[in-house]
């Protein structure tokens, strides 16, 4: 694989990263900002394109792509392949962009129960319907880890991963390294 | 247009294109263009109520916080409390109650402070139709350093309470049936001491923020204000309370609805409508029917809805907050924020209290009781009031189970408060970027959740449809990436 800059490269220009949530519950960007100060840093050697935390709607050509959760609708599979044609590096985020997650657990039922469940035979429902309007995106069947739909160029595991793996990942692809996470900052849980 | 829409749902089930989004608006408008219905759209479902049954009752504190990685804590302890119920233990020890209400005190500042300051800030600071470019917590941190760090750090000092209590900043372990798995340490809580002074100063600071932005721009009060009725939580004396109390409904003139009423009860209090346009169910109480029951929860409904704060600097915010609105609520839409930022003073003044107190070194840490079948858990969420409730098998595994979630019961209040802002700034104006951003910031000040009722931080990928009263479209419009509007009409 291509570095994504050299390290004498980078004072001249930055990395351009995008982040995205598809279905999952955030904690792995909840994570990315536990970097806390440690931010002000990387923004010296980074900036954003599309991301949850501004206001830029749609993935711009990136170095790199980070992307959290699963698939679960037809809007994550959009997003998703947004995220691949324009990002150089895109990396599976957290345990449900890697093997589905939580979200997955549906998996078991049929979606059809799972709607009925929710919106037929929850207490306390009024107008029992399952929802459905051009407005909202068709639910897919299953919930799919998004290596199934595009190619994946680094899995970084974790529910969530640390912000200490993830900065040393983004620091390893910045300095132009083949990233690699010393056993103590890799976790599954 | 309405042959293309059809085209991009058709797209759906083979996935091709459409603009991406979480959430989504739609305006109505009359014959006279003018905007006759706001629709927020709540655009992802994961069926949490279904996919959980048969699985073991004592999983459920340790899956449901995977709803939402924003708010794990909250929803642990909720769960937590309905599983208590389950195990049949009605009180905790002490030390166990304590340290389940520091874990949340460190949830309530961490969350807070991320939702004002990572968030919501840079509109406030830089104003809603400022550079689409800027307009970001790197555009904070590059022309508001010392701000954009205290803020960062007030975030910091909440993550570090929950990973001293839960061994992890984003879905720890810290509850077990009855109680918790570990007590506090000496050190972890001298460490934690430490830093409590500068964390009371820049809460302090951020409360004064807060009232200045508020007091000082009269723009501000009408923006997306809705009269509308509250639901919280209090304690015994009706006092502000997160963890644990009756529940309060007010009016909007602050007559109560109902009072201490006990939480094991809420589904007699509060029902949900299901409309074919959301995912996200429309909660609304009872006794007012579905047209007039809608209400807001959150840190508005706490401050507005409270007769005191325990802690003494809080109490004095909220006594300023309480002058603004003449001694009455203060339904300023935009005011969900500085009650936020008095939350986070709160917080910080009970994590001191808290930490002060002997007993949270305690080494007595769980009760142990006779299986029940039924479980009931409620907490204060930092976004407003959020139920669990299960119900086992014989088996210990889970037969039913119902969340209402605290962005779910704002549902219909921020659809409200689009529609107003709508009214206000879109009608017979040409949309720009930066009028378009006014109705995001009036669904950003209740900080939605759409993660639990599937969450999207902070920014809302957005869509704007204006379609006349005999169903024509009148006008289609995306934000692109550049910030530009792109017309498909």
């Amino acid at each position: 694989m291509t570095p994504v800059k050299k390290r004498e490269a980078y004072t001249v220009s930055k990395v351009r990263v995008a982040t995205t949530s598809l279905a999952g519950c955030f904690g792995c960007h909840m994570s990315f900002l536990d970097m806390d100060e440690r931010i002000v840093g990387l923004l010296e050697h980074v900036e954003f394109s599309r991301s949850p935390i501004n206001d830029i709607k749609h993935c711009e050509p990136c170095d790199i792509g980070l992307i959290e959760g699963a698939l679960c609708n037809a809007d994550n599979v959009h997003v998703l392949k947004e995220f691949r044609e324009n990002c150089k590096i895109v990396i599976a985020v957290g345990a449900c962009a890697i093997n589905g997650g939580v979200p997955a657990m549906r998996n078991h039922f049929t979606l059809q129960e799972c709607l009925e469940e929710a919106f037929l035979d929850e207490i306390g429902v009024d107008n029992p319907h399952i929802p459905n309007d051009v407005e909202i995106p068709l639910l897919l069947s299953k919930v799919h880890p998004i290596h199934e739909v595009v190619k994946v160029d680094y899995y970084l595991p974790g529910c969530p991963p640390s912000a200490d793996a993830f900065l040393k990942i983004l620091t390893d692809l910045l300095e132009g390294k083949e990233p690699s996470l010393p056993k103590e900052m890799l976790h599954y849980d | 247009m309405e042959q293309n829409r059809a085209n991009l749902r058709r797209v759906a089930v083979d996935p091709v294109t459409r603009v991406e989004g979480h959430g989504k608006i739609t305006l109505l408008l009359d014959d006279a263009n003018h905007v006759r219905e706001a629709r927020f759209h709540i655009v992802e479902f994961r069926g949490f109520e279904k996919f959980i049954q048969g699985r073991p009752y004592w999983e459920v504190p340790y899956f449901v916080q995977r709803l939402c990685g924003i708010c794990p804590v909250s929803h642990h302890l909720a769960a937590a409390k309905a599983v208590d119920q389950l195990v049949g233990v009605d009180e905790l020890t002490p030390t166990a109650t304590k340290l389940r209400k520091l874990l949340h005190f460190g949830q309530t500042m961490q969350s807070h402070a991320l939702h004002f300051f990572h968030l919501s800030s840079p509109d406030l600071l830089f104003g809603f139709g400022s550079n689409l470019e800027h307009r970001n917590i790197v555009g904070v941190i590059e022309d508001y350093p010392d701000l954009a760090l205290k803020g960062v750090r007030l975030r910091k000092y909440g993550q570090q309470v929950i990973e001293v209590i839960s061994g992890k900043r984003v879905h720890g372990a810290a509850t077990v049936p009855g109680g918790v798995n570990k007590g506090l340490t000496i050190a972890e809580r001298d460490r934690l001491l430490g830093d409590i002074n500068d964390v009371l100063a820049w809460s302090q600071d951020a409360v004064d923020l807060n009232e200045k932005i508020h007091t000082e721009h009269p723009e501000n009060h009408g923006f997306g204000r809705l009269n509308s009725n509250y639901l919280s939580m209090v304690g015994g004396k009706g006092e502000l309370e997160l963890y644990h109390g009756g529940l309060r409904a007010s009016r909007p003139d602050g007559s109560k609805i109902f009072d201490q009423f006990d939480y094991r009860g809420y589904y007699n209090i509060i029902r949900e409508e299901v409309r074919s346009w959301s995912y996200m169910k429309f909660p609304y109480l009872t006794e007012l029917g579905r047209d007039d029951g809608w209400y807001r929860v959150g840190p508005l409904a706490r401050i507005n809805s409270c007769d005191f704060i325990s802690t003494p600097m809080a109490e004095s915010a909220r006594q300023r907050f309480k002058a603004f609105g003449n001694g009455g609520y203060v339904h300023d839409t935009l005011a969900y924020h500085w009650a936020r930022m008095i939350e986070v003073l709160h917080s910080a003044e009970a994590i001191r209290d808290l930490l002060l107190d002997p007993e949270i070194l305690g080494s007595d840490l769980v009760v142990k009781g006779e299986k029940r079948e039924e479980g009931i858990g409620v907490i204060e969420a930092p976004r407003g009031t959020l139920f669990h409730h299960y119900k086992v098998n014989e088996d210990g595994t889970i037969k039913k189970a119902n969340l209402i979630v605290s962005t779910t019961s704002n549902n219909q209040a921020m659809n409200e408060s689009v529609r107003s802002v709508a009214n206000e700034y879109l009608d017979g104006n040409e949309i720009t970027e930066g009028l378009l951003n006014h109705l995001e910031v009036a669904i950003r000040a209740y900080d939605p959740c759409l993660s639990c009722a599937t969450h999207a931080l902070g920014k809302m990928p957005l869509e704007v449809e204006l379609i006349s009263a005999d169903g024509e479209t009148v006008d289609h419009i995306e934000k692109a990436s550049s910030g530009a509007i792109k017309r498909t009409v």
